[in-house]
């Protein structure tokens, strides 16, 4: 029996706590620690038989109807960015996290963590940004709350949507449906609302013209479910980024899958503050951006409505899904054309020294 | 982007991995200084696309990873203090000291932050004089000017709740203590580029007369050092020994002079002790007494420690180029990023980390 188990008599944490008696920042970055904090403290307590398919929303049956389920939290800085603001963020977030599970979505709730003394004007503008991200989606809010905490409590505003969706029978998007011949699409370049998220961080004297991806993905997987596409998986390149995601959907699929650097476009002016900053756009952060692992022989199909889209010139094909791989690998053919592995972020990537 | 897709075009590459490949006659060892250096061998394979007569030993140019055990522990205490703003380079908030590293101190309320130039943290103590502001000044030649800036701006403008922990490192001497080992295996070496953006490379020539082993300074993307290579093997194939210059468009036989100026008028040198390797001669730099009122471990009284470092970790021998990663039984298994035992796995331009990181799941 575990030692602290007996002295204790307490059930001992899943997650070792010799190593983490605290959060760190890390534990939310989207990479390796964040996905353990999930495994092994979170799902150890909380699985059941809904939780099992790791996606980014839950599909089930109410009444004869199927209905996707999701929700996340909005805790952006700063709230107003170059390409958008939290409250756009938090429609899009929730309804692009449906649009993964094949879903159409159509309601959200909307929770606001307002601290003492957030600008009334700032929080209106936000307001609004959100009703028209709802008229973009085609999707209300039906319900909400508003808590207020003291001044120091917060960090001005973090909101928190829910969504619920309604998915077509005959669709069953998943990383349990991914096999060996797919092909993986991204629908543009990557690493804009990252970067531009961060020249924006006040201690950081880089000016740049980047602006977010921030954008909604429901109308575009609308028109891939539409055009008959065989769409196996789906998912969003947000925190962590295409490294995080792409390693995301190996491992939970139990296959190996092939990127290639050089079909991954990244624009000039994110490319260069990464270099400054010592980060691999690989896994900076997307807020309008996802793969697709389609059917081999719809794969042409896909990239020419995607690449019809108003932000979709830069979709490519990225890479293909390999034979069966219980480690869930993921190569990278580099720009040498040597393969390297291409791991999940481990904790946050750190500017480095020089 | 203009200076980087040029360096990294898979064509050229193959044009110098061919060269390599018909000037190689027999076994070369030759060693690349930098953690930057390492990073990119690794991330773009370019170990596995040269011929297998070159062993590329991996230097110990990460100041992450040879900053010593004891030096994090000074700054975990110093963080650890109420009045305390603690700001440092982003990559040394992870390296952990004997019990815990920064960003978990972050993560119970410390004031840690992350500065992208030292001479914020000087910006940093101004906006705070009620508090005690103190950069982790880490780092080789390339990063001791600006940190010898700020603490030189602070003086002129009488900054006095600002202070360094100072731990320095510089190449050439570790150069020759790798070369004064019994166990050398190092034939030729790739200085590392951004270091001698500052320094230039005059100080090599001595090393090359005297030890007689070619020195070629080369930059960090994948055509740099495989030119570099190319350079060095030419020298050894050809009996040559000296110090030449692949990084030519950033790097001259002088240096920068204005950056050694103030990084003179600041630093002095002085013995350091290098994570893995141990003590050596005259290979950092301290602040002068002049600027003594800014030295945090003073200010602090935080001078003696002494901390013993991990049995199981062989980054010592790794520096050295006497074993690979691989060959340590702790590598992947019990040390890995999340859980460093020692110098090569803390940073990501440690050998260790990067074999980690590009190659474990092939292993």
């Amino acid at each position: 029996m575990d030692k602290k188990e007996n002295t204790t008599g307490m059930m001992s944490c899943p997650l070792p706590i010799s190593d983490y008696d605290a959060i760190t920042m890390a534990h939310g970055g989207g990479g390796k620690m964040m996905n353990n904090l999930i495994e092994k403290m979170i799902m150890h307590y909380l699985s059941n038989n809904m939780t099992s398919e790791k996606h980014d929303g839950a599909v089930f049956n109410v009444e004869g109807h199927r209905l996707a389920f999701t929700t996340d939290s909005y805790v952006v800085n700063p709230v107003f960015f170059p390409g958008g603001n939290i409250g756009e963020l938090a429609v899009y977030g929730t309804v692009n996290d449906l649009s993964m599970c094949g879903a159409k979505p159509l309601y959200l709730s909307l929770g606001l963590i307002l601290e003492e003394g957030f600008l009334i004007k700032d929080l209106e503008k936000i307001i609004i940004s959100i009703r028209d991200a709802c008229e973009r989606t085609g999707t209300q809010i039906i319900t909400g709350d508003t808590k207020v905490v003291d001044k120091g409590k917060g960090d001005g505003i973090f909101i928190n949507t829910a969504g619920i969706g309604i998915v077509r029978e005959d669709i069953n998007i998943s990383p349990s449906r991914v096999e060996e011949g797919d092909v993986i699409i991204v629908n543009g370049d990557i690493g804009r609302h990252g970067i531009a998220i961060m020249t924006t961080r006040e201690n950081l004297d880089i000016e740049s013209t980047i602006l977010s991806d921030c954008a909604p993905l429901n109308h575009v997987v609308q028109k891939l479910i539409d055009a008959g596409i065989g769409i196996h998986c789906l998912r969003d390149l947000t925190r962590g980024g295409l490294g995080s995601s792409v390693n995301e959907i190996a491992s939970q699929s139990q296959y190996e899958i092939e990127i290639e650097e050089k079909s991954i476009h990244v624009l000039e002016e994110v490319r260069g503050v990464c270099e400054i900053l010592g980060f691999d756009p690989i896994y900076v952060a997307n807020e309008g951006r996802f793969i697709a692992i389609v059917k081999k022989e719809d794969a042409g199909k896909t990239l020419e409505i995607l690449k019809k889209e108003d932000d979709g010139k830069y979709a490519s094909i990225i890479g293909a899904v390999k034979g069966k791989n219980k480690k869930g690998l993921v190569t990278l053919k580099n720009l040498m054309g040597s393969n390297r592995i291409l791991d999940m972020l481990s904790g946050e990537q750190l500017p480095r020294i020089c | 982007m203009k200076y980087l897709d040029e360096y990294r075009d898979s064509d050229k590459a193959k044009l110098l991995v061919d060269a390599i490949h018909k000037k190689v006659t027999k076994k070369w060892s030759i060693m690349e200084i930098c953690g930057g250096q390492t990073h990119s061998i690794v991330k773009y394979g370019i170990d596995d696309l040269i011929s297998q007569n070159i062993n590329l030993i991996h230097g110990p140019g990460c100041p992450v990873c040879v900053t010593p055990i004891e030096k994090i522990d000074k700054a975990i205490e110093i963080a650890s203090k109420a009045n305390v703003i603690f700001c440092s380079f982003g990559d040394m908030l992870r390296v952990p000291g004997s019990n815990t590293d920064l960003l978990k101190l972050k993560a119970v309320g410390s004031d840690v932050r992350i500065v992208y130039s030292p001479v914020d943290a000087v910006q940093i103590a101004k906006q705070n004089p009620d508090k005690e502001v103190v950069f982790f000044a880490v780092g080789f030649e390339t990063t001791a000017p600006p940190n010898a800036q700020a603490v030189f701006i602070a003086h002129q403008q009488g900054v006095m709740n600002f202070s360094v922990l100072v731990s320095h490192v510089l190449v050439p001497p570790a150069i020759k203590a790798i070369l004064d080992s019994k166990n050398n295996l190092v034939q030729g070496f790739l200085a590392a580029g951004h270091v001698c953006t500052v320094m230039g490379y005059k100080e090599y020539e001595e090393i090359v007369s005297k030890y007689k082993i070619p020195i070629v300074v080369t930059g960090f993307e994948p055509v740099d050092i495989l030119q570099g290579i190319l350079m060095c093997v030419s020298q050894l194939e050809e009996g040559r020994h000296e110090a030449e210059n692949q990084y030519s468009r950033v790097v001259t036989r002088e240096g920068n002079a204005k950056a050694m100026e103030v990084m003179y008028e600041v630093f002095e040198i002085c013995e350091r002790k290098w994570r893995g390797i141990g003590e050596i001669k005259e290979s950092g730099f301290r602040l002068k007494e002049k600027y003594s009122d800014y030295d945090a471990e003073l200010k602090f009284g935080v001078v003696n420690y002494s901390v013993e470092e991990s049995g199981e970790c062989i980054s010592g021998l790794i520096l050295q180029g006497i074993k690979k990663p691989v060959d340590c039984p702790v590598f992947g298994t019990k040390c890995n990023p999340e859980h460093p035992f020692g110098a090569t796995m803390v940073s990501t331009e440690g050998a260790c980390s990067a074999y980690y990181l590009y190659k474990e799941k092939k292993l």
